[in-house]
């Protein structure tokens, strides 16, 4: 019998609806609260909570730190990129409307789920470096100590 | 047939608010970690459904009483589930609960206190 079994169970339960919820808050943004920044935090929040429970190695399988490191940048890119995207269409720094000059409502909702693609990609992969940094270092506790 | 419903409602929205009231004066009150962690963990629960039953009684057949039945489920999952962890940590760590005269303290439990921790205490 596992020590931590009722935790196991629950974050196995947990750790998808929670994804789930986070594209929900993120796809959603631009009608009800939520956006890229929350939908980050959330998702980051089912990793970490599964690094908890199981342990820095398996969460480091599923989601290595190069990867994370990459995806820190990246958003930023895709974020910067819409707006130089707007510029090279020859308007301003994002200016969403660009993306469709004969319907410029809809370029709008076009380029404000890029931008918030890019918010939440930084803010997951930020979230998850810092929970590495810190759980990256020896624990007081060890495993055997349960 | 509305008025009904407001009753209701307003019977488990009281009732809940009650629990919670109570919850948080046993959570001052009570004497030691293990009664206070009680005192939180059910009360909350108890309130928290009474609660959110009352709003889904005012809300009506609307998607915001899937809404709040779903986040009733997963806070039915999620709060016992943070109280077992942190009482887990508590006695884990070598925090006994405290025990009155006539009490005895329960024998051979597992991680007693015969094996030592990293941490003391």
């Amino acid at each position: 019998m596992e020590h931590h079994l009722i935790l196991r169970v629950v974050t196995k339960l947990l750790v998808g609806t929670i994804i789930l919820f986070a594209f929900y808050v993120q796809f959603h943004g631009d009608f009800s609260p939520g956006g890229g920044f929350q939908a980050g935090v959330i998702m980051a929040v089912a990793f970490i909570l599964y690094g908890l429970v199981f342990g820095l190695d398996a969460v480091q399988q599923v989601f290595p730190p190069w990867i994370v490191h990459k995806l820190v940048a990246l958003g930023v890119l895709v974020y910067a990129g819409t707006g130089i995207w707007n510029m090279v269409l020859g308007y301003e720094f994002l200016h969403y409307g660009s993306l469709n000059p004969h319907h410029m409502s809809h370029g709008q909702h076009t380029g404000i789920i890029w931008v918030e693609a890019g918010v939440g990609i930084t803010v997951t992969g930020v979230m998850i470096a810092i929970f590495y940094a810190f759980a990256g270092r020896a624990p007081r506790l060890g495993d055997d100590d349960w | 047939m509305t008025l009904l419903i407001d009753i209701l409602s307003w019977a488990c929205i009281i009732g809940g608010s009650f629990f919670m009231v109570v919850s948080a004066i046993g959570i001052v009150r009570f004497p030691d970690f293990w009664s206070r962690l009680h005192a939180a963990s059910v009360g909350d629960s108890g309130g928290m459904i009474l609660l959110i039953a009352g709003m889904c009684l005012q809300s009506g057949l609307t998607l915001i009483t899937v809404k709040l039945i779903a986040i009733g489920i997963f806070l039915f999952i999620t709060g016992p589930t943070a109280t077992h962890a942190v009482a887990n940590a508590a006695l884990v760590t070598g925090w006994r609960p405290k025990t009155g005269k006539g009490l005895i303290a329960e024998e051979n439990i597992p991680y007693g206190d015969a094996k030592p921790t990293r941490q003391g205490r």
